[in-house]
């Protein structure tokens, strides 16, 4: 008999930050309560089962304007290896000039998201 | 001969100046914040009294050397550079009652030779200061009163002290006084032994810790501390004159003043600390409502609350019963107390060196100290925003650090900071601090308190001195600006480059 | 480079880049001055996106914006000096304001038409909320510290504990635990966060880090650096509950505690000062109580979205492009915008017939399911939730202005 939990959470989608509430067996999805949009729902889902987040940083720049870059996960990352990313982009020092949009580690940890230059350096 | 004085405050920085005079010494400074004037002197009232307020009955040396020092300031001002105004002080009788408090205070300014001092009525109080309290019954007016830039006092004396071949020695803490057959020989410090036959003790709150030091350990200081408001350089409304309450047997009592800034400021407080408390300068919530309801009595308007840019506190050295301990002893020979120079401690500056000088190393001491024929007073200084605008687009032509505003609320330029960067390390400043630069400047105190510009202020120290920008530090070691590069904690080390 | 413009901008962030590049568009001469050495303003050191999702739709890095901005900006050859500063503005006349300028060539004395200040904002420090205790190493505004972090790469400290719960202040909070430090504590003086839930839930859920609501700092202590705050609980009228003092260690502090516009020189040429905004006085066309000096963004009224700043910083261009055209602006009869029923600022303050307007406002207390209501127009918009922290955008067409006589009412009411 699988365990059934339920989950309060704040849609983040939009401004209106929808209570939602989800309800789980096991590793299945029961319900989904709260929302008032499909977005939202699909939100919900994927908070659950495997939350993702996009990462905002910076890396080191050598000659440079500045001795940093700004940089972006091109798309969402799973939410738990964040601070393996982190940790990985701690080592990294790239060389000017670097274009916005520019990709400063392809597929990092294999997320298959790229890590890539949000500003010119 | 070698002279050491201990503490780079605006006493032993006048005291040294004062030794540079003098041909064949050589005069150590020693200091052990990494500047002058870090402590007492930086954060007072910056009033440079007229002398009547101190009974020279009780208090023979405040009240004669007080006198004197609003005299020498005059001059030490203009030769150093040190931005000062005369506006002249109101002793303001808020209750018809206090009219008696001022009259024993116009009979002192008689007693101690003050010139110009006299009572004034409701109207003509009014002139004086249009904001004042409109109620108020009438003052007691001092024209000789005047206001300085004293956070930059200490460090503009010592310039001029070190150009004149005194040698000054911050990071440098006294550790011990080396004394045989009862008289002095030295000080041991944390950089090393200094040799000297007169040690100067001008240390300020640890002023008796030094003469313990010296087997002279019958007093201690204890600070009291004093708290104040400043507010917003473009505040309405302000005052023309310095106004403060009809003085208290502790205290001089709260003042309203316009400080050099041009930025109106209220206080002291004036409250007793514990001994140990002598790093104790954290503002209070009971001390700075004390301070805003006092000055609402003195005027007639304070600006909205909302204008206060900076509250801070400063603690005054007192000694046990208020009496300076200024004697050069026969036992050990060759060491001078200046200690426990409390209110009208600033003012009394210039006076207290001549003093220290003049009466008891050459008179008491009977040191036989001859005047270089030549020695320079004056201090060559100036800031952007003081200029006209010929002399500043000239200046910009020159040298173009001057076209660029760091500290846009006060209007300094990176040639100011990088003039005065050099201005300290010719001094013999070793670590380069953003207070420094600040009490030199005024950058960094007007209405952003920083914001904007402690971080552009803190990469021209870090260039100018060779270091990465977080181990720039506010005002010594253990104040660095950051940790460590923005990945040091990732990385998970302790110190990092 | 001349000495007379029509447009002289004061300030290269986004409200300042906007408006040069609108008023080059409308085809007038246009000169841009920015304090620092580099263009971008704030954006450039905000590495989070929720920029530009109305101006260019896509959700943006604050610095992906930016660069764009930039880039249009140097693509159109618009004329501008760095590293210089505007220390003057002085009306002449009606229609010249004399500009005294310091930049690293020397001093400019500049001629302008008109003038649009856009120089943005300052941080609030501790001083100005009443916090007491030592002034010691670790204490940083939010924006210094994302200065240190996202422009220097240096980090300010380990222990952190963020003072307001503004987006700022939330962000903030990510950035540090990011770079791994520890966030003790989100302090906030009221008893609602600040900014948006989603920055609540990706910001301080995420990282488990604790929002203490109805909190203030009373005290910060150390000796050389930060090494606890104290704080207490506030009741409904925000002061300290007796008894209530708790101590927090940290060797950080970092002021997220509200921003104000940054308009010294504005006050010294005169204008009149909003003390809701703290922002000057304007009409529908962005203009201050001095003719021909226009303002836009922060330095007018403390914004939430990048994308009102640049709409702002165009409306401005436009008004000086009327100006610039015609002489002057119209006489005209300005209808004063007043302040109804939760409505804590609002701007512009005085509109006209004459176009269309964009009002930007603020309500005093959060409050759902309400009705924007302008009375003497018959407007009203059905909003779920208003929140002080976020701003109110709602455009009024100039055939509904004529309608109000000299007044118009902008409240916010319970929707039955």
């Amino acid at each position: 008999m699988s365990e059934v939990k339920r989950f309060n959470l704040t849609c983040i989608i939009c401004p209106l930050g929808c209570n939602i509430e989800v309800v789980v067996e096991g590793d299945k999805i029961i319900s989904v309560k709260g929302c008032t949009c499909p977005r939202g729902e699909e939100y919900a889902v994927q908070e659950i089962l495997s939350p993702k987040r996009t990462v905002m940083s910076v890396v080191k720049v050598r000659n440079g304007m500045f001795p940093t870059v700004s940089v972006k996960s091109d798309k969402p990352v799973p939410k738990e290896m964040i601070p393996q990313i982190m940790r990985e982009l701690s080592k990294i020092e790239v060389d000017a000039p670097i274009r916005p949009g520019q990709i400063i580690v392809k597929n990092i940890l294999n997320t298959g998201a790229d890590i890539v230059a949000t500003r010119a350096a | 001969m070698k002279i050491v004085v201990i503490g780079a405050g605006v006493v032993g920085a006048s005291i040294a100046r004062v030794l540079s005079q003098y041909e064949g010494i050589e005069v150590h400074l020693l200091e052990k914040a990494p500047d002058a004037g870090m402590g007492v002197s930086k954060a007072n009232t910056a009033i440079i009294h007229p002398g009547h307020e101190d009974d020279p009955d009780k208090y023979p040396l405040r009240a004669k050397l007080c006198v004197k020092g609003n005299r020498l300031w005059y001059r030490w001002t203009k030769e150093l550079g040190i931005p000062a105004k005369w506006p002249g002080e109101l002793m303001v009788a808020v209750e018809e009652e206090d009219m008696k408090v001022a009259e024993h205070y116009l009979e002192l300014a008689q007693k101690n030779g003050v010139p110009g001092v006299r009572l004034v009525d409701h109207d003509e109080l009014l002139k004086l200061e249009p904001n004042v309290n409109p109620n108020a019954a009438g003052a007691l007016w001092a024209p000789t009163a005047g206001l300085m830039a004293s956070p930059m006092a200490a460090p503009a004396i010592v310039e001029n002290a070190v150009d004149n071949g005194v040698r000054f020695h911050p990071e440098t803490e006294v550790v011990g006084i080396k004394i045989e057959k009862g008289e002095v020989r030295g000080v041991e410090t944390n950089n090393g032994f200094f040799d000297a036959d007169i040690v100067i003790n001008a240390a300020g709150l640890y002023a008796d810790k030094i003469s313990a030091m010296a087997g002279i350990d019958h007093f201690t200081i204890h600070p009291r501390k004093g708290e104040y408001y400043v507010f917003d350089d473009d505040a309405q409304p302000k005052v023309t004159r310095i106004v403060h309450q009809t003085p208290t047997p502790i205290t001089k009592g709260v003042y309203v003043i316009t400080e050099m800034n041009n930025g109106l400021m209220i206080g002291p407080t004036a409250q007793d600390l514990p001994e140990e408390a002598k790093e104790d300068t954290s503002t209070t919530e009971e001390g700075l409502e004390f301070v805003w309801e006092w000055a609402q009595k003195l005027i007639k308007e304070l600006p909205p609350k909302s204008m206060v840019i900076r509250t801070f506190a400063g603690l005054r050295p007192e000694p046990p019963d208020g009496r300076w301990i200024i004697d050069a002893y026969d036992d050990p020979w060759g060491f001078v107390n200046v200690a426990g120079i409390r209110s009208p401690g600033l003012t009394s500056a210039p006076a207290i060196a001549h003093y220290v000088v003049e009466e008891l190393l050459i008179g008491k001491l009977d040191l036989k100290l001859t005047k270089k024929s030549h020695w320079n007073p004056y201090r060559n200084v100036f800031w952007f925003n003081t200029l006209s605008l010929a002399q500043q687009d000239e200046l910009i032509k020159k040298n173009p650090a001057y076209g660029k505003v760091v500290c846009m609320c006060r209007v300094i330029t990176e040639g100011d900071i990088v003039d005065v960067i050099n201005r300290m390390k010719r001094m013999g400043i070793k670590t380069i601090t953003l207070d420094g630069v600040k009490m030199r400047t005024g950058a960094m105190a007007g209405t952003c308190q920083g914001s904007f510009c402690r971080v552009r202020i803190a990469n021209i120290i870090a260039r100018e001195s060779g270091i990465p920008l977080w181990k720039v530090n506010i005002k010594g070691e253990g104040t660095e600006y950051g940790i460590g590069d923005i990945k040091v904690l990732l990385r998970g080390e302790e110190n990092a480059e | 480079m001349r000495s007379e413009y029509d447009v002289v901008v004061i300030g290269g962030g986004p409200a300042g880049l906007a408006a040069a590049m609108k008023a080059k568009e409308l085809g007038l001469s246009v000169l841009l001055i920015e304090n620092r050495d580099f263009l971008g303003g704030i954006p450039l050191q905000c590495v989070h996106p929720g920029f530009g999702l109305h101006y260019f739709r896509e959700d943006l890095t604050g610095t992906e914006f930016i660069s764009r901005l930039i880039e249009k900006f140097e693509g159109m050859g618009i004329d501008y000096y760095t590293s210089s500063h505007v220390l003057e503005i002085t009306p002449y006349s009606y229609r010249h304001k004399v500009l005294r300028v310091v930049t690293p060539k020397g001093l400019l004395t500049l001629q302008a038409k008109t003038v649009i200040y856009a120089t943005g904002a300052r941080e609030r420090h501790m001083f100005e909320i009443g916090i007491t205790g030592h002034r010691i190493a670790g204490i940083y505004t939010a924006g210094e510290a994302q200065t240190m972090m996202d422009i220097y790469g240096i980090m300010p400290g380990r222990e952190i504990v963020i003072v307001g719960s503004g987006d700022v202040g939330l962000i903030m909070a990510r950035r540090f635990t990011l770079e791994g430090a520890h966030v003790k504590a989100v302090i906030e003086l009221m008893p609602y966060p600040g900014g948006l839930t989603r920055n609540v839930v990706q910001c301080l859920e995420d990282f488990g880090i604790p929002l203490y609501l109805s909190h203030m700092v009373k005290r910060i202590e150390g000796k050389k650096r930060v090494e606890r705050v104290i704080l207490t609980e506030v009741d409904e009228n925000l002061r300290p509950r007796p008894g209530t003092e708790k101590e927090l260690e940290c060797d950080t502090v970092v002021l997220s505690v509200g921003l104000v516009p940054y308009i010294k020189v504005l006050e010294k040429a005169g204008v009149i000062v909003d003390p809701s905004t703290k922002g000057p006085v304007v009409n529908s066309y962005l203009e201050t109580s001095v003719p021909g000096i226009f303002v836009a963004g922060n330095a007018l009224v403390i914004n939430d979205l990048v994308d009102y700043v640049v709409e702002q910083g165009e409306e401005a261009a436009e008004g000086a492009y009327e100006f610039v055209k015609n002489g002057g602006l119209p006489a005209l009869k300005w209808r004063k915008l007043i302040k109804g029923r939760n409505i804590r600022l609002a701007v512009p303050h005085y509109l006209a017939d004459t176009k269309d307007v964009t009002i930007y406002a603020r309500v005093a207390k959060p409050e759902e399911n309400v009705k924007l209501r302008f009375p003497e127009i018959g407007k009203e918009i059905r909003l779920p939730l208003v929140r002080p922290s976020e701003m109110i955008r709602v455009k009024l067409r100039k055939k509904d202005i004529a309608q109000a006589g000299d007044k118009i009412t902008m409240e916010v009411v319970p929707n039955e």
